[in-house]
C-alpha cells in the first residue's frame, strides 16, 4: 500500500511543479535566414533580462507563418512577406521587420575562386539548362578562370522557406523562362537538384558535395567560410554580398505601412540585388498580458540594441526611417487592448 | 561418381562460406556504427555536455543537459499514458478477449501497430498541439504513448494468458473476487515480463524523432513545464546532423553517444529482469 | 488485512463460495471489466481517430483530383496547388526494393548460418549484436549515414559502379553519395535484424526429422537446406521480409537525410529522390492551405493503407508457417 501512495504523491507532486510558473518561455518558430543572428539576439537579451527566456526553433518562414498563424507559437518569423491570402487567415497579424540580409551563392568547387555569375547564367543552372561548370555561359561570364569539366549539382530547399522566396523572387525578375516555370514562393517545383532543410541543411550539403552549388544567407556562407559569388547587378556592375551592397539595396526603398516589400534586383550601382528585410510576426493584440508586454519590450531592444550586433554577423541593420516607422507601429500593439509602449523607453 | 560428389561438397561449403559471409556484412556497419559513435562522441563528451544548455550558433561549448532532461520528460509522461492503456487493453483481450469485441480490438492493436511513426505526430498535431495552441511535451507523450500501446498490449495479452490457469482457480476458490485476482495474482505473475516488455517500449519510444518534430518541436532552456516545447536528445541530433557547423557535428556524435547509452541501458535492464525471471522460476 | 475466507466465513457462516455475495462482488467485478472493457475500447478509439484524422483531412484534396490522378501524377508544386504522390510512391519504393534486394539475401544467410552451420553457442553469441542493430535509433543510422556512408559512397562505391555497370540506366549520372542508394542501403541495414530474427523464429520450427531425413539420404547439409528446410520454412521467411518491407516503409529520419529531398522520378540510383514519410515530416510543418495540407494526409494515407495490409499479409504468412505445418509432421 505504502509503495502505491508513494507513487501516487510523487506523481501528483511531479504534475503540479509540471504546470507551475517560474520563467517565461516565448516560443517563437519561423525563418532560418536570421537564425545565426536571432539566436545571439535572444542569448543577449536572456543575459540582460534572465526571467525572459525567448525559445525560437527554425522550421523556415513556411513553418513560421503557418504556426503563427494557427497560434500555437507566440511570434512566427518570416523573410517572405506573407501573402493576402495568408494575412486573412490570420487576422490582426503585423508584420515587424527586424534586419537587412542577402541570399548569396555558395558553391563547392576546389580550387574555383573568385566566381562570376550574372542572372542569366544563374537562372540557366537553376533550371537545368547549364549543367555542367565549364559550360560556356560560366566561361563567359567568367573571362580566364580555369573551369572544371565536372558537373553542377544543385541544391535547393526542401522546406518552406523565405529565403527561397527571396530567392525566387528575384529569378522570376530576371529570368522570364523562371518565372514561366517555378514561379516566385517559399516551396516551388524545382526543375533539377537535391533538397535541404534550411538554410543550415543547404550550407550542409554544398559544403559537403562537391561540384554543388546553392543560394544561402550570408551569414551561412560566411561561418562556413564559403566564399560567394559575385553577381551583376540591375545596372551591371558586379556586386559582392557586403553589408554596405545590402543597405544600398534597400535605401531607396519606400516602405508601405504593412512593410511587406521587395527590394530583390533594385536598382543602383552598388546594390546586392538579392537582398531582403526579414519579418517577425505577431498579432497587433497581444492576448497574453505578461508574455505579451515582455515580447513587444523585446522587439523595441530588437530594433534598437540589436541592430548593433548585426554588422558582427554580417546582417544589415536597418535603415533609420524604417527604425522610426516600427517605433510607431510597436507603440500602437496592444496587449489586451491597452497600448503598452505608448511610454517610449 | 566421387567427381559429382566433390562437386556437391565444393557447393556445400561455398554455401557455408557465403552465409558466414552474411554474418560479416550483418556485423559490418554495427561495428562501424557503434565504433564511431563511441570515438567521435566521446572526443566531443565533457562534463559540460551533460549539464550545459546548447549555445547560440557559433558560439562553442554549450551541451544537452537540456535534451537529455526532455527526452526523460517526454517519454515519462508517455509511460504515464501509454503503458496503463497498453497493459489495460493486454489484460483486457487475455481476460475477456474471447468474443467479437475481442477479435476486433486486437485487430485494431494490430492496425496500430503498423503506424508509420510521423503519421502518428501529425496526428498528435492535430490532436493536441492545435487545441492546446502551443507545441508541448504533452503532445510529445501522446504520439510516443500511441507507439507504445500496441507492442505493449500484445506482450501483455500474451504474458497474461501464460499465466497457469490454476492460479486463477486456487485464488478464485479461495474467494478472492474476480478484480483482485485479475489485479494481485494474475498481474503481479506476470510483472516482470510486464515490466520487461514496457522498458523495451520505453527504449523504442526514446529513440524516436518523427513523431517529436511536430508535437513537442525543441527548446533552447530547460523545461520542466508539460504544456511547453521540450527539447530531445533525437531532434537535437537530427538539427545538429544537418546543419553546417563542425562542432555541431561533433555535438551531434556526442549527443548520439548519450543516446545509445540511454537506448541501451533500458534494453539491457529489461534484458537482466528476463534472466532474474527466468532464474527465479527455476 | 484479513484473509477473504475468514471475512466469508464471518458473514456468512458456511456458504464459502464467491456466490454468497453477489452484490459486493458485482459492483467490484463489474468495475474492474468495465475498466478494461474501456482501456480496451480506447486502443481501438485511438486507431479509429488516426484513420478518420487522416481521411478527414485527405478528403478535400481528393475530391479534387481523384484518387487515380492523384496518385499518378508526379507534379508536386506547392505554387500551383497542384499535387501528385508519383514521385513520393517511386521513392518509397525503389528505396525499400533496393533494401530487400540487400537485405534479403545477407538475412536468410545468416539465419541460415545461425540456426543451420554454426556450433550451437554462436547463435545466442550473436543474436545480441543483431539486437544490438535494431535498437539503434532512425536519427542516429542517419548521422551515420550522412557522414559515413555518403561520403563513401560519392567517391568510392558510386563511381566504381558507374565504371564498371555505367551501361544500365540505374547506374547513371552525377555521383552525389546522396539519393536512392544511400536510402536504400541504409534502409537495408535497419530491417535487416527483424527478417533475420523472424527468419530464425521461422528455421527453429522445422522439424529435426525433416532434417535428418534428408542427411541420412546422403544429402549434404546445404542440400538438406535447399530441400527440406527451405521448403518448409518458405511462408514464414516471406512473412519475415513482408514485415522487413513494411519496416523499410515507414521509416523517416534515416531517409530524409541522405535520399536527397527532390520531388523527382529518375531510373538512376544515383540521383536524389524523395520517399512518402519523408515529405511530410520536411513539409508539414509548413503546409498552408488546405490543398497542401490535404496532400500530405493523402500521403500519409497511402503509406498507412500499404504498410497495414504488409503488416497484416506478414503476420499471417509467419503464424501459419511456424503453427500450421505442426500438425501434419512428426
Amino acid at each position: 500500500m505504502t509503495k502505491t501512495r508513494v507513487a501516487l504523491l510523487s506523481t501528483l507532486a511531479l504534475a503540479s511543479a509540471a504546470f507551475a510558473a517560474d520563467k517565461m518561455l516565448i516560443t517563437g518558430a519561423g525563418a532560418t535566414f536570421p537564425y545565426p543572428l536571432y539566436s545571439k539576439w535572444f542569448s543577449d537579451y536572456n543575459k540582460l533580462h534572465p526571467e525572459v527566456q525567448i525559445n525560437y526553433q527554425s522550421i523556415g518562414s513556411g513553418g513560421g507563418i503557418k504556426q503563427i498563424t494557427e497560434k500555437t507559437v507566440d511570434f512566427g518569423a518570416s523573410d517572405a512577406p506573407m501573402t493576402d491570402e495568408e494575412m486573412a487567415k490570420a487576422p490582426g497579424i503585423q508584420h515587424i521587420p527586424t534586419v537587412l540580409g542577402a541570399v548569396v551563392v555558395v558553391y563547392n568547387v576546389p580550387g574555383l575562386e573568385g566566381l562570376k555569375l550574372t542572372p542569366e547564367t544563374i537562372s540557366g543552372i537553376f533550371l537545368g539548362k547549364v549543367s555542367k561548370w565549364n559550360d560556356p555561359a560560366i566561361a563567359r561570364d567568367n573571362p580566364g578562370l580555369k573551369l572544371p569539366t565536372a558537373n553542377i549539382t544543385v541544391v535547393h530547399r526542401s522546406d518552406g522557406s523565405g529565403t527561397t522566396y527571396v530567392w525566387t523572387d528575384y529569378l522570376s525578375k530576371v529570368s522570364p523562362d523562371w518565372k514561366a516555370g517555378p514561379g516566385t514562393g517559399k516551396s516551388v517545383n524545382w526543375p533539377v537538384g537535391l533538397g535541404g532543410k534550411g538554410n543550415e541543411g543547404v550550407t550542409g550539403t554544398v559544403k559537403q558535395t562537391e561540384g554543388a552549388i546553392g543560394y544561402v544567407e550570408l551569414a551561412y556562407a560566411n561561418q562556413n567560410k564559403l566564399t560567394p559569388a559575385i553577381i551583376k547587378n540591375r545596372d551591371g556592375a558586379w556586386v559582392k554580398p557586403t553589408l554596405e551592397s545590402v543597405s544600398e539595396a534597400a535605401s531607396k526603398v519606400e516602405m508601405p505601412d504593412d512593410y511587406r516589400v521587395s527590394i530583390t534586383n533594385a536598382a543602383g550601382k552598388d546594390a546586392y540585388p538579392i537582398s531582403s528585410f526579414t519579418y517577425i510576426l505577431v498579432y497587433k493584440d497581444q492576448p497574453d498580458p505578461a508574455k505579451g508586454q515582455a515580447l513587444l519590450k523585446f522587439l523595441w531592444w530588437a530594433v534598437h540594441d540589436g541592430e548593433k550586433t548585426a554588422a558582427t554577423l554580417d546582417y544589415a541593420p536597418l535603415p533609420k526611417s524604417v527604425v522610426h516607422k516600427v517605433e510607431g507601429t510597436l507603440k500602437k500593439m496592444t496587449v489586451q487592448g491597452k497600448a503598452v509602449l505608448a511610454t517610449s523607453k | 561418381m566421387s567427381t559429382r560428389l566433390r562437386k556437391r561438397r565444393a557447393i556445400n561449403a561455398a554455401m557455408t562460406c557465403l552465409c558466414a559471409l552474411g554474418l560479416a556484412v550483418a556485423l559490418v556497419p554495427l561495428v562501424s556504427v557503434l565504433w564511431l559513435v563511441l570515438s567521435r562522441g566521446i572526443a566531443a563528451l565533457n562534463l559540460d555536455f551533460f549539464t550545459a544548455l546548447p549555445s547560440p550558433v557559433g558560439e562553442p561549448g554549450g551541451g544537452v543537459g537540456n535534451a537529455i532532461a526532455g527526452t526523460l520528460y517526454i517519454v515519462g509522461i508517455a509511460c504515464l499514458i501509454g503503458v496503463p492503456l497498453g497493459v489495460g487493453a493486454g489484460v483486457f483481450l487475455a481476460e475477456r478477449g474471447n468474443g467479437r469485441v475481442g477479435d476486433v480490438i486486437r485487430f485494431t492493436a494490430e492496425v496500430l501497430s503498423g503506424v508509420p511513426s510521423i503519421i502518428v505526430g501529425i496526428v498528435a498535431y492535430g490532436l493536441v498541439v492545435l487545441p492546446m495552441k502551443r507545441f508541448s511535451a504533452i503532445a510529445g507523450g501522446v504520439a510516443l504513448a500511441v507507439l507504445m500501446i500496441p507492442t505493449l498490449a500484445r506482450s501483455t495479452e500474451e504474458l497474461v494468458r501464460l499465466v497457469p490457469g490454476s492460479l486463477r482457480e486456487a485464488s478464485l476458490a479461495l474467494g478472492v473476487p474476480e478484480w483482485r485476482t485479475s489485479l494481485r495474482v494474475i498481474l503481479r505473475t506476470a510483472l516482470g515480463g510486464i515490466m520487461t516488455a514496457a522498458l523495451l517500449a520505453v527504449a523504442r519510444a526514446a529513440g524516436e524523432t518523427a513523431p517529436l518534430l511536430f508535437t513537442s518541436l525543441n527548446n533552447q532552456y530547460w523545461n520542466w513545464r508539460a504544456d511547453q516545447p521540450t527539447a530531445s536528445l533525437t531532434v537535437q541530433i537530427f538539427n545538429y546532423a544537418v546543419s553546417p557547423y563542425e562542432n555541431w557535428h561533433d555535438k551531434a556524435w556526442a549527443a548520439a553517444l548519450v543516446l545509445l547509452l540511454l537506448v541501451g541501458g533500458l534494453s539491457l535492464a529489461a534484458r537482466v529482469l528476463t534472466r532474474q525471471r527466468s532464474g527465479a522460476r527455476q | 488485512m484479513q484473509p477473504a475466507s475468514e471475512t466469508l466465513a464471518a458473514r456468512r457462516p458456511g456458504r464459502l463460495t464467491r456466490i454468497a455475495e453477489p452484490a459486493r462482488r458485482n459492483f467490484a467485478d463489474r468495475a474492474w471489466a468495465a475498466l478494461l472493457t474501456i482501456l480496451g475500447v480506447t486502443v481501438f478509439v485511438v486507431a479509429l481517430f488516426i484513420v478518420y484524422a487522416l481521411c478527414k483531412l485527405s478528403a478535400g484534396v481528393l475530391r479534387h483530383t481523384g484518387l487515380a490522378a492523384f496518385v499518378l501524377n508526379s507534379q508536386w508544386d506547392v505554387v500551383r496547388d497542384v499535387y501528385g504522390a508519383l514521385p513520393f510512391i517511386y521513392g518509397t519504393l525503389v528505396t525499400s526494393v533496393v533494401a530487400l534486394f540487400i537485405a534479403l539475401p545477407v538475412s536468410v544467410g545468416l539465419a541460415l548460418f545461425l540456426t543451420e552451420m554454426s556450433p550451437p553457442g554462436v547463435r545466442s553469441l550473436i543474436s545480441f549484436p543483431i539486437s544490438l542493430l535494431a535498437g539503434i535509433p532512425s536519427v542516429v543510422y542517419g548521422l551515420w549515414g550522412l557522414f559515413v556512408l555518403v561520403p563513401v559512397l560519392r567517391t568510392k562505391v558510386e563511381p566504381f559502379l558507374a565504371a564498371t555497370l555505367g551501361f544500365l540506366p540505374l547506374f547513371r549520372g552525377t555521383p552525389v553519395g546522396l539519393g536512392y542508394l544511400a536510402a536504400g542501403m541504409i534502409l537495408a541495414i535497419m530491417i535487416l535484424p527483424t527478417i533475420t530474427s523472424i527468419s530464425i523464429e521461422v528455421l527453429r520450427t522445422v522439424p529435426m526429422s525433416l532434417r535428418e531425413a534428408a542427411l541420412a539420404l546422403g544429402a549434404t547439409r546445404w542440400e538438406a537446406i535447399r530441400m527440406a528446410v527451405l521448403p518448409f520454412a518458405r511462408a514464414g521467411i516471406l512473412g519475415a521480409t513482408i514485415l522487413g518491407l513494411g519496416r523499410a516503409l515507414g521509416e523517416t529520419m534515416a531517409v530524409t537525410m541522405v535520399i536527397g529531398n527532390s520531388p523527382t522520378i529518375s531510373a538512376s540510383l544515383f540521383a536524389p529522390g524523395y520517399s512518402l514519410p519523408a515529405v511530410i515530416a520536411n513539409e508539414f510543418a509548413e503546409a498552408s492551405g488546405a490543398l497542401q495540407t490535404g496532400a500530405l494526409a493523402a500521403l500519409g494515407l497511402i503509406l498507412f493503407a500499404v504498410t497495414l495490409l504488409l503488416n497484416i499479409a506478414a503476420r499471417l504468412l509467419v503464424r501459419i508457417s511456424t503453427r500450421g505445418p505442426v500438425r501434419g509432421a512428426a
